[in-house]
């Protein structure tokens, strides 16, 4: 595989951009996280006056960083599970089936996206209270009531990600797990998610992303025992300060192990059908 | 065989949201858990350095008033980021707690959904009796003609601090007037030198309301009628704010990166780093100066002043926290008890030092700072000289539509533009429509 | 096949009776079944919120009569004519922010994709440092937003800001230090930092697009002579159209609706010129209490973007079906 010399260039440019244009606010955070409270108020400056882990230390009092993490993170990854799942099973049939209503569902589906946050969120949280009076289940201010909030939000786009995939996937897969015995789940379970697991993977990160960094809904449907991060970090601007440092030490220390997390994702990225699916 | 896969994906998830569900109903919070004791929710605002400072000042006073009335308090501190829409959303489910902290600008505002308890004759017995607070800061709690649903909880007014060092080498004296204070702020500033007269934060769209209200009642003229209707465009008013404005436009003592500044902290700390000669701003700027390392003797307070020909000498609105019951709650008498507490003198000089506030009621000692002038200075100006913005359910509406056409004004002058009396007059013009057409 | 026996518990689908010797007559419900869990989601958390909301806005539902919402008096088109009204202030107002919007939506899903293409095509074969550099590009997009947006706030600021300072000290662009956060720079700034935070996005979904197309057509065009940027449009486009075609219609609507953006890196003080239309609406609702007006003003929206997306979906069909 020879890369031509017209392709090298043009990748170490779009690199080389792309990287700056992504690294600078990252630098800015790194660096203002190790700066005393009157670097960050003053002129800027490329270097802390004097290395400082204080934020590091303070961060933790200023909030309850510590459980607006664990509440970011289980939130997060229980809609992302829950959705991926659903969505798995949506788009199979969506895919592999024409039934009856299918039109309606993809049309209703491909609708929900257009809808502004504003004009659901108050009804929403009405039809939750309600739940609560008519159930008894509590909703509101719980993280339960954040996770199927949010499983539903990444729905939509998932659901149509992944009809996609599975559109690109060959039936002749399926008709051979069939043949072999296999129910339709199972041809799914077996054949077709495999070959489909970019897309899985990219509609994962998708539904983890759209939980992780939701504000409007979670300022209405939170209190301070079920507060998220994406709120949760506001709180870093006071009555009477703004405490910058705190807040970039704060968003480095969330940010580590999501990026630790894409790390590791990266070699389920593999090109093109595993070989031998087609006995 | 495979089914069985699918089955136990479908499990998994159903236990792992199971699972959630019990850890999230677990972390829920719900009322009164204890066997048999009342416990009351209770919301409290940021008055202090931070959420948890909050927490750790109120935590020992609220525990005190379990031993002695035996009802628990449940207390959640919310940011201001979220305060607003917090109450709004428990006002529209009927969930909500049983005592709030709100901003008590927002009073007349929030009697109006009707989900607060009016404090009548009986319930002001039961807190005490209204005699026991500051006449102004008492009218903020409702408006005319019908009893109040909230009272006042901490008082906070605006005044002017001045560096005594910057006055004292340029042989000036605290002004008494809006025009000896333009000359002391033109005395003291020198762009090249980055030192300016004046912090304003002109871009934070509370405080610029508040000093076209305080402007405006200077000139005699108010914001509202007495039907409510909305009268941004009378003289006084344009007036008061082309005034504001100037300090920028035309006196230019102000830095015009000031426009960026959307909070009072902001401009604060410029004046303990020395950058400033002067602030307007409400007495809990005490707690950000010295936060910043500026000493406590490095700086006066006097009213902010009104002009030569002024009609009135208004020097602040009645700014503060006021304390509200829900109307719904179901353990009235103990929120009575609560509220009672809260207003009492022990407590009120308890909180007065952490909370930077003013004391609401009459005779108390000023604890928020151990400078006796400021102290007297701030008290006079609370009690004498402060006005109750417009009590009336608008109020919101002037405040959002006034403060972000000043800000939008600043930020013109700052870049480059001209903001002329015709402009305000118009820019008033948009806002008092918007005001009318949103509420009918 | 091996059968991993697992423990079933009550949550079965009902899958497993009918499915052991599927026949496709037997297994009608299967794809309903399939489909419950999401419709059921879709209408509690979607659907019937949203219908909610149309009727709100139907109703003069201000603070006066929020405590008993549903019995608030009705408004008629009342909400619809003061939004509609562009020679009133609210209506200006509107109609100014919607104007903004669409040049925002426009220009961010645009160069967005630009960037997102160019990274997804440049990272699809291996070099050294690769998977860095996929990380490094989808970490503005992992950041809570939170964070991302403040950071840039912070170097925004005009006198304290790294921007300033790179481009006034260290480079020596500018002799006057602009401001970026007040002013028609507002406009600038949001651009760059919805770029910032959406490119990722657009980056991850063509990356996992591209991982579907096979390399050996491109080793056979290559052996043609085709080169790079012919490979690209006669290839790797076409087969990314499928992707393409989603992606670009949902980063427009997710992009004209977005709030977090406006909302964090302007704060409370919202410059005029960069004015989105949800928080215009946020603004016309919940800071104002007005919430017959503000569901009026989304429901408008939300027909905007129902016209825009019944074109576009027209329009790619019919390239599709003359291709």
């Amino acid at each position: 595989m020879h890369d031509s010399t017209v392709f090298k260039v043009f990748r170490v440019v779009v690199v080389t951009v792309l990287s700056a244009f992504t690294i600078l606010p990252i630098y800015v955070m790194i660096t203002s996280a190790m700066k005393p409270l009157e670097d960050v108020r003053g002129a800027f400056s490329w270097w802390p006056s004097r290395i400082t882990f204080a934020p590091f230390v303070d961060m933790w009092t200023t909030i309850p960083l510590a459980r607006y993490f664990v509440n970011s993170t289980i939130v997060a990854t229980s809609a992302t599970l829950a959705s991926v799942v659903i969505a798995i099973f949506a788009s199979y049939a969506v895919s592999r089936y024409r039934f009856r209503g299918r039109t309606t569902f993809t049309t209703t589906v491909l609708s929900t996206q257009m809808f502004p946050g504003v004009l659901f969120l108050l009804p929403l949280f009405i039809i939750f209270v309600n739940l609560d009076q008519t159930l008894g289940v509590q909703l509101v201010g719980t993280r339960i009531g954040l996770i199927i909030t949010y499983l539903t939000f990444a729905l939509p786009f998932s659901i149509w990600m992944l009809a996609g995939y599975f559109d690109g996937i060959p039936r002749e897969l399926d008709e051979a797990a069939r043949v072999d015995g296999c129910s339709p789940i199972g041809a799914l379970l077996r054949v077709v998610l495999p070959a489909a697991r970019p897309g899985v993977i990219a509609v994962a990160i998708f539904g983890f992303m759209t939980a992780w960094g939701e504000v409007l809904f979670a300022s209405v449907m939170t209190t301070d025992a079920s507060r998220t991060l994406s709120i949760g970090l506001r709180q870093y601007s006071t009555q009477t300060n703004v405490y910058w440092n705190q807040v970039m030490a704060a968003s480095l220390i969330v940010s580590v192990p999501v990026v630790i997390g894409f790390l590791l994702l990266q070699r389920y990225f593999v090109a093109g059908l595993t070989s031998g699916s087609i006995k | 065989m495979k089914t069985r896969t699918l089955t136990a994906a479908v499990a998994v998830t159903a236990l792992l949201l199971g699972a959630t569900a019990a850890l999230a109903c677990g972390s829920s919070s719900s009322k009164g858990k204890s066997s048999g004791s009342v416990t009351l929710t209770y919301w409290a605002s940021n008055q202090g350095t931070s959420l948890d400072n909050d927490k750790q000042v109120l935590t020992p006073v609220l525990d005190a008033f379990t031993k002695e009335t035996g009802v628990a308090v449940k207390m959640e501190v919310i940011g201001w980021s979220d305060l607003q829409t917090r109450i709004q959303t428990a006002v529209t489910s009927g969930q909500g707690p049983d005592v709030v902290n709100i901003g008590n600008t927002w009073a007349v505002s929030l009697q109006a959904t009707d989900a607060f308890l009016p404090f009548g004759d009986a319930e002001m017995k039961a807190i005490g009796g209204a005699d026991k607070f500051v006449k102004p800061a008492l009218e903020t709690g409702g408006k005319k003609g019908s009893p109040p649903t909230s009272v006042p909880l901490y008082g906070l007014a605006y005044g002017l601090y001045y560096n005594k060092a910057m006055f004292k080498a340029a042989g000036l004296k605290p002004p008494t007037t809006w025009e000896e204070m333009v000359v002391a702020a033109k005395a003291l500033t020198d762009p090249a030198k980055k030192k300016y007269g004046f912090a304003l934060a002109a871009g934070s769209y509370t405080e610029n309301c508040h000093f076209a209200f305080i402007n405006a009642a200077q000139n005699g003229a108010d914001v509202f009628d007495a039907k409510g209707n909305p009268t941004f465009t009378q003289d006084g008013v344009v007036d008061g704010i082309v005034r504001y404005l100037d300090l920028m436009q035309t006196d230019k003592v102000v830095n015009p990166a000031d426009a960026q500044y959307d909070n009072g902290a902001l401009a604060v700390t410029d004046f303990a780093n020395g950058k400033v000669a002067m602030i307007l701003n409400q007495n809990n700027a005490d707690a950000t100066i010295v936060a910043n390392g500026m000493s406590k003797d490095a700086y006066g307070v006097v009213a902010y002043p009104a002009p030569k020909n002024a009609k009135t000498d208004v020097a602040s609105h009645v700014a503060g926290i006021n304390l509200s019951i829900f109307a719904n709650t179901k353990h009235k008498d103990e929120a009575l008890q609560f509220v009672e507490y809260m207003t009492s003198p022990a407590v009120q000089e308890q909180l007065g030092k952490p909370f930077a506030s003013l004391p609401v009621l009459n005779d108390a000692k000023a604890m928020f700072t151990d400078n006796p002038q400021e102290a007297a200075t701030f008290i006079n100006i609370y009690n004498t000289r402060a006005k109750p913005l417009p009590l009336v359910p608008a109020e919101d509406q002037f405040e959002t539509t006034v403060g972000q056409a000043m800000n939008a004004m600043f930020a013109k002058i700052a870049t480059g533009g001209t903001v002329t009396r015709n402009d305000v007059k118009a820019a008033m013009q948009t806002a008092q429509d918007q005001v009318t057409a949103s509420t009918g | 096949m091996t059968v991993t026996s697992v423990p079933s518990t009550g949550a079965a689908k009902g899958a497993r009776p009918a499915a052991r010797r599927a026949g496709r007559r037997q297994g009608w419900w299967l794809p309903y079944a399939l489909l419950a869990p999401a419709v059921l989601l879709e209408l509690v958390i979607h659907v019937l919120p949203m219908l909610t909301g149309i009727w709100m806005s139907f109703l003069r539902l201000t603070k006066f009569f929020i405590k008993n919402w549903a019995a608030a008096p009705s408004a008629g088109l009342r909400n619809y004519r003061l939004a509609l009204d562009f020679n009133a202030a609210v209506g200006h107002a509107l109609l100014q922010s919607f104007l903004i919007t669409c040049a925002y939506a426009v220009i961010v899903v645009g160069v967005s994709w630009v960037f997102g293409m160019a990274a997804a095509v440049v990272l699809q074969r291996s070099f050294r440092g690769r998977p860095w550099f996929r990380t490094l590009f989808l970490v503005p997009y992992a950041l809570p937003v939170y964070a991302g947006v403040i950071t840039w706030n912070f170097m925004l600021q005009r006198d304290t800001g790294v921007i300033n300072h790179l481009l006034a000290d260290n480079l020596g662009l500018l002799s006057d230090r602009p401001f970026w956060l007040i002013g028609s720079n507002a406009f600038v700034s949001l651009l760059v930092v919805a770029i910032w935070r959406m490119w990722p996005f657009a980056f991850l979904m063509l990356m996992a697009g591209l991982q579907s197309v096979p390399q050996d057509v491109y080793e056979a065009s290559a052996v043609d002579g085709a080169h790079a940027f012919r490979q690209w449009r006669s290839i790797t486009l076409p087969m990314l159209r499928p992707v393409n075609v989603v992606l670009v219609l949902v980063m427009f609507l997710w992009v004209f609706n977005d709030f977090n953006t406006p909302y964090v890196l302007f704060g409370t003080s919202q410059p005029p010129a960069g004015d989105l239309v949800s928080f215009h609406i946020y603004n016309a609702s919940f800071l104002t209490w007005n919430f017959g007006l503000g569901s009026a003003m989304s429901v408008l929206l939300l027909l905007f973007l129902l016209l825009v997306t019944g074109i576009y979906l027209v329009v790619v069909n019919r390239r599709s079906r003359r291709a």
